[in-house]
């Protein structure tokens, strides 16, 4: 038993050793801009552009459910135009970057396991080192930047998306009159609101992009080593997710 | 000149190569035999620094490889062209664009890059073809098309990764003539790893079998098929005792 965690020990040890070397191959290929600079745009518009209808679709759902559930709580002791309070507070500070992390964890961090993870597997990385480019400023740095920058875009859309479904779900079936919902809304806005819920994604989208491009590197095997990295990449991104959103709370609120 | 100094190289409790020592002549084209899992590709793949050994180093034009840092090891792969066992070819892109990568990368303009790219396409008798993906072409297209792609870089050195293995044989044939025809038209110094003795014959210069982590014998086509040695006429005879 004792070796068994003497093992465990120092393999989590070496894993973290592996990110941080990881990391520092990335930060040194970032003066490959040449490389990098053009294939961000293309993965801008693959993270950003494509992920908008699942993080819109799950956005537009928290909304209809925050404001049913904040008036089912309110009934007769809470005045109703405090949904409005609650919708924007939650979409902003916590659903809207969250939901949309863990649902984009699976969409985009599963899926840049399995590309990159097919690519090792074929050896096209090993390709794409033989023709003089490292993998860091072409695979991994266009990623992670694009992650980083185009998560808190996406979920700012999701964010005004759940606020929108609340206001039209109050208004059609709660009877609270468009002023009320507004009233609501701005009653206890900051804009710490705002921008922490942006910082939050995007410290996610850095989060899920670099753990995609990490496992999928990583892959070793076939067809079950691809799938193995996919479900990988989910797990780990979904834990960190939860994790640096209870760090973000500790830390800025 | 290429020269494999002692390799020793291990996979967790697994030792591959032990000792493999192996020099390959300018404008020689040397083939490295032996059974599968038996270090070939592994010993291929130290030579532009795709693995780095854990004992002894690779000197190529005088330079030990380890001791290259990322710039150097890039300065290095711009004159190696590597084929890849199974092509490698990038799946998201056209056959023309695998090819032009490795250029755009040299800093060549895009008239020349398209001038090298149907060059090099011509080469391996597959013009035309520039604009179709890689699922779309046969095994033995593909393999042609990997080798189109580090034609076109004009290397000084090309490393073939057991290039007619799953071929049939006619296409096997047409793969050898290729590297020979690539040789004289270019000449380059190639390594070759195969266990396809009628391959090895054809285009090999001479030949070292690779046995148990390190070299059996190296020799000459003529005195391989010659050889005395028990373990190198089994493989080379294809005999199961």
């Amino acid at each position: 038993m004792i070796q068994a965690i003497g093992r465990r020990s120092i393999s989590a040890v070496e894993a973290v050793g592996r990110v941080g070397h990881f990391v520092m191959d990335m930060v040194r290929a970032l003066a490959d801009i040449g490389v990098w600079a053009r294939l961000t745009i293309v993965q801008m518009r693959r993270i950003g552009v494509d992920s908008l209808p699942v993080a819109l679709f799950i956005a537009a759902f928290t909304g209809v459910v925050l404001a049913l559930q904040a008036s089912y709580t309110f009934t007769g002791a809470v005045p109703l135009y405090f949904v409005g309070t609650l919708v924007g507070k939650t979409m902003m500070l916590e659903l809207g970057p969250v939901l949309a992390g863990l649902a984009l964890a699976g969409r985009v961090g599963a899926s840049m396991a399995a590309e990159l993870g097919t690519m090792k597997v074929t050896e096209q990385v090993d390709a794409l080192e033989t023709l003089a480019y490292d993998p860091q400023s072409y695979l991994v740095i266009p990623r992670v930047l694009a992650g980083t920058l185009m998560f808190p875009v996406v979920v700012a859309f999701a964010i005004a998306t759940g606020i929108i479904t609340g206001w039209l779900t109050s208004l059609v079936l709660l009877d609270l009159s468009t002023q009320d919902f507004i009233k609501g809304l701005k009653l206890f806005y900051v804009f710490k609101d705002v921008w922490f819920g942006l910082l939050k994604s995007a410290s996610f989208g850095f989060t899920i992009t670099l753990v995609g491009c990490i496992v999928g590197l990583g892959t070793r095997g076939g067809a079950e080593g691809v799938g193995r990295s996919a479900t990988r990449a989910v797990v780990y991104s979904a834990i960190l997710i939860l994790v640096l959103d209870a760090f973000w709370a500790v830390v800025l609120l | 000149m290429i020269e494999l100094q002692d390799l020793q190289k291990a996979f967790g409790e697994k030792p591959v190569l032990q000792g493999f020592t192996l020099k390959v002549r300018d404008a020689e084209t040397m083939v490295i035999i032996g059974y599968s899992g038996s270090g070939k590709s592994v010993a291929l793949k130290h030579i532009v620094g795709l693995l780095h050994p854990d004992v002894g180093d690779v000197i190529v034009d005088g330079q030990a490889v380890s001791t290259l840092d990322r710039d150097g090891l890039t300065l290095l792969r711009q004159g190696v062209g590597y084929v890849f066992q199974f092509a490698a070819l990038f799946d998201s892109m056209t056959v023309a664009d695998n090819l032009a990568l490795g250029l755009r990368r040299r800093g060549l303009d895009e008239a020349e890059i398209e001038e090298r790219v149907q060059e090099a396409l011509a080469l391996v008798d597959l013009s035309g073809t520039g604009e179709r993906m890689p699922a779309e072409l046969s095994g033995g297209m593909r393999k042609r098309v990997g080798i189109a792609r580090a034609i076109a870089l004009r290397p000084r050195y090309i490393l073939y990764d057991e290039p007619t293995t799953g071929l049939d044989p006619v296409t096997s044939a047409v793969i050898d003539r290729l590297m020979v025809r690539t040789r004289e038209h270019l000449g380059v110094t190639g390594v070759v790893v195969t266990h396809d003795m009628r391959s090895a014959y054809t285009v090999g210069d001479r030949i070292a079998m690779l046995y148990e982590g390190r070299v059996r014998q190296v020799g000459s086509v003529a005195e391989i098929q010659q050889t005395e040695d028990p373990v190198v006429r089994q493989f080379i005879e294809g005999r199961a005792e």
